[in-house]
């Protein structure tokens, strides 16, 4: 049974009104600020925004914020319990009548994946196992980026940061494979968590339009193509975005209530073709061609569909 | 003595009881768990109209705590020891975000080697974070003191968290005549809180946490910060008098005794405070005269009452139950910098080291002290840091060290 979108089937039924307005600081064609653009025209501006550190800390830089809505900034390992805490304050306000309902704001976490796959587990893990009613944003730009591209436990096997470096003891750079984040969230069992690409909006907004029907943790993993991380130029961010899902290495799928659909089932490009695009795989194809790593990434994404079984 | 007979613990969780609490995130942490114990009873059966959440650490709880102050609820938490030190990050980052939360902490050594018993590594670690700091000596004094903390955090010209202090085992555990304040007497001494700067809305949007570039902003709030927190000493005043009026009990930002016509003083805080008082005592029983000052508000750091008590003393002895490897004492050196200024500044500062890990501070070891001291004071010459261990206490670790080394032995 293929995946149905039921609120966003034309592009042109996505909102034009923008808000997160131009003008940050972050850098030209940064995928995952696409990805957090189109989420907004469906979380709209009555949401407040617990970030961790990160890149998108700099997005409310004082003066300045491109949001029409609220942020509070925490640290890195601890924006679910902001979350938590907003949530539960609002609540408790809200019940004891000094804050109209008409007030209430949707408490969104948004975390890099260094921070949602390592140092804020913990936390998010809490903020799930005691059903917060909150969505996290995760952008997944497969490395500390922030700090300069280092390995974090969303880098893929293959890609090259600036500490796993192409050695002669690690030709291939990276040599663990990504973390399963998808899985961890989903053997807590919340009643929504999705995958995202900025480059297909309608599979984005429809998730977003669909989390909003549950009430509990909403977990979305945005991949979010980083040309300063990944060494490409920013005009490529939107084939490198696709060739993630085309290849079949970034599933779009859903999980309900632990019930997991492929919302979209690619034809499976080789992965070569998403890999030769990005700086950070480069050393797989020269001066000499590391077959064999390519092939293990290969057989990696052929195994993960022979698993999916569509 | 008026009152009912309960521990630290529970004066704690009466404190932010009768303060209205709205929220409490919570992480178990010995001495402390008690009074978290005792709010998650109160919320579930009613007797609290607040939301009591189980964190999962202490990093997690302090950062719901600021959150959850921020979106502009009355917050209360409590930690310790090890947990204090996890939230370590958080603490900074709240007081930053200027929020009028309230924090016990119940003071336990810092691991390693790991205890459950007290000194004061842990609170004052936090002393630069931020958070206004008042330390307790009594059961009574930590539940008035939580009713005093929201009182002053909350005043518009603070906004900052306040730590309140007691001792682990020594006032944690330790059941005391207390007299829970009156509801609604408590209600015409901390009004409802109504924060204008603080709250997420929907029709008010606000950024929070937000970065800065440069030094300029930065030093600003921090600045800022600074500012707010040296006026909660007129803030303190205000509410000290207040409570004195419908409560009958006087807190100062520093509390002495006997000290009328002492030629030297002890400095001490917290529940040892209560030792160096019968100290005293015996002291002046044996024509030493002597007094104690006790330190109950550390930040902001009282200068004024500070200089006001110790001017003109023969000798200064600071008992710091804290120990920084490498240097002494950490309030000794607040004090002397504190009193170098004056004119009339004492003729010399003692350090002493002692109350370590709950560490007993014997009647002979109070002698000894006040004795160091009139001897530093007629020679001009300070001295310290001492570090306080008997003989006793030696061959009591020396029987410690021949079983380790015999059950290694045995292997
Ligand atoms: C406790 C702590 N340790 C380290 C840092 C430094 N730091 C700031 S941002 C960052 C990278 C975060 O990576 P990720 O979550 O993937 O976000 P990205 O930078 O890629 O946007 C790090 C390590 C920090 N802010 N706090
Ligand atoms: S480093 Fe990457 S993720 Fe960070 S702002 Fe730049 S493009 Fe975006
Ligand atoms: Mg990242």
């Amino acid at each position: 049974m293929t995946w149905q979108r039921e609120t966003f089937k034309k592009i042109k039924q996505i909102p034009r009104e923008e808000h997160v307005l131009p003008g940050t600081s972050l850098c030209a064609g940064c995928g995952g600020l696409e990805a957090l653009r189109l989420a907004a025209k469906v979380l709209g501006d009555d949401v407040v925004y617990v970030n961790a550190a990160g890149c998108f800390t700099m997005l409310a830089a004082y003066p300045f914020t491109p949001f029409k809505g609220s942020w509070l900034y925490t640290t890195m390992g601890s924006a679910p319990a902001g979350a938590q805490g907003v949530r539960d304050a609002l609540d408790v306000l809200i019940a004891k009548g000094r804050l109209p309902k008409r007030d209430d704001l949707k408490v969104v976490v948004l975390g890099g994946d260094g921070s949602t796959y390592d140092m804020a587990l913990s936390s998010t893990s809490g903020a799930i196992y005691r059903g917060l009613d909150f969505y996290y944003f995760c952008y997944d730009n497969e490395a500390y980026g922030n700090t300069g591209v280092q390995l974090s436990a969303a880098t893929p096997y293959g890609a090259r940061t600036t500490t796993s470096p192409c050695s002669l003891q690690h030709p291939a750079g990276t040599i663990q494979e990504k973390k399963d984040i998808f899985e961890i969230w989903r053997a807590h069992k919340p009643p929504y968590i999705a995958t995202v690409a900025p480059r297909y909006p309608l599979d984005l907004a429809e998730k977003f339009a669909r989390a909003a029907t549950f009430t509990g943790p909403k977990l979305f993993l945005a991949l979010s193509a980083c040309p300063t991380g990944w060494l490409y130029d920013p005009g490529e961010t939107p084939e490198v975005a696709k060739l993630a899902v085309e290849t079949g290495l970034w599933p779009l799928k859903e999980a309900i209530n632990g019930a997991v659909t492929h919302t979209y089932i690619p034809k499976r490009k080789p992965v070569e073709e998403y890999l030769k695009l990005q700086g950070r795989f480069r050393h797989l194809f020269e001066p000499t061609k590391q077959e064999e790593a390519i092939r293990h990434i290969q057989e990696r994404v052929d195994a993960y569909w022979r698993q999916v079984n569509v | 003595m008026a009152g009912e007979m309960m521990t630290g613990n529970l004066a704690a969780a009466w404190g932010a009881r009768l303060a209205g609490v709205d929220y409490i995130p919570a992480f178990p942490i010995t001495p402390q768990t008690e009074i978290v114990e005792a709010l998650a009873e109160w919320c579930d059966c009613g007797a609290m109209p607040a939301r009591f959440v189980m964190m999962d650490s202490e990093h997690s709880m302090m950062t719901a705590a600021g959150a959850g102050a921020a979106a502009g609820a009355r917050v209360f938490t409590a930690t310790s020891s090890q947990g204090l030190l996890y939230a370590f990050e958080v603490l900074y980052s709240v007081a930053g975000w200027r929020v009028p939360l309230v924090l016990v902490n119940v003071s336990r050594a810092l691991a390693a080697p790991i205890t459950l018993e007290p000194d004061h590594n842990d609170v004052l670690a936090a002393r630069d974070a931020g958070f206004l700091q008042i330390h307790a000596e009594t059961c009574q004094e930590v539940l008035d003191s939580i009713l005093m903390a929201y009182r002053i955090a909350e005043d518009e010209r603070v906004m900052l968290p306040v730590l309140v202090n007691l001792d682990g085992f020594y006032l944690s555990f330790t059941r005391e005549p207390v007299i829970v304040p009156d509801p609604e007497k408590v209600a015409a001494f901390l009004p409802p809180l109504r924060p204008a700067h603080l709250g997420f809305k929907a029709s008010a949007p606000h950024a929070l946490g937000v970065a800065v570039l440069g030094g300029t902003p930065y030093t600003y709030f921090r600045h800022q910060m600074h500012l707010a927190a040296m006026n909660a000493l007129q803030v303190h005043r205000e509410a000290a008098a207040d409570f004195e009026r419908l409560f009958g009990r006087r807190y100062d930002v520093v509390e002495g005794y006997r000290l009328d016509d002492a030629d030297d003083v002890l400095v001490m805080s917290n529940a040892f405070a209560t030792k160096g008082r019968a100290a005293v005592d015996a002291a002046r029983a044996k024509g030493r005269r002597v007094g104690l000052l006790r330190l109950r508000v550390i930040r902001p750091w009282p200068a004024e009452a500070i200089v006001t008590a110790l001017r003109g003393r023969r000798a200064v002895g600071v008992l710091d139950q804290n120990l920084a490897p490498g240097l002494g004492g950490i309030l000794v050196q607040e004090i002397a910098a504190t009193l170098y200024h004056d004119p009339a500044r004492p003729k010399a500062i003692c350090s002493f080291i002692g109350g370590l890990g709950g560490k007993n501070i014997h009647e002979g070891e109070f002698d000894a002290i006040f004795a160091r001291m009139e001897q530093a004071g007629k020679a001009g010459r300070g001295e310290g840091p001492v570090l306080l261990y008997t003989e006793a206490e030696h061959r009591e670790m020396e029987q410690l060290q021949i079983l380790a080394s015999e059950s290694r032995a045995d292997r």
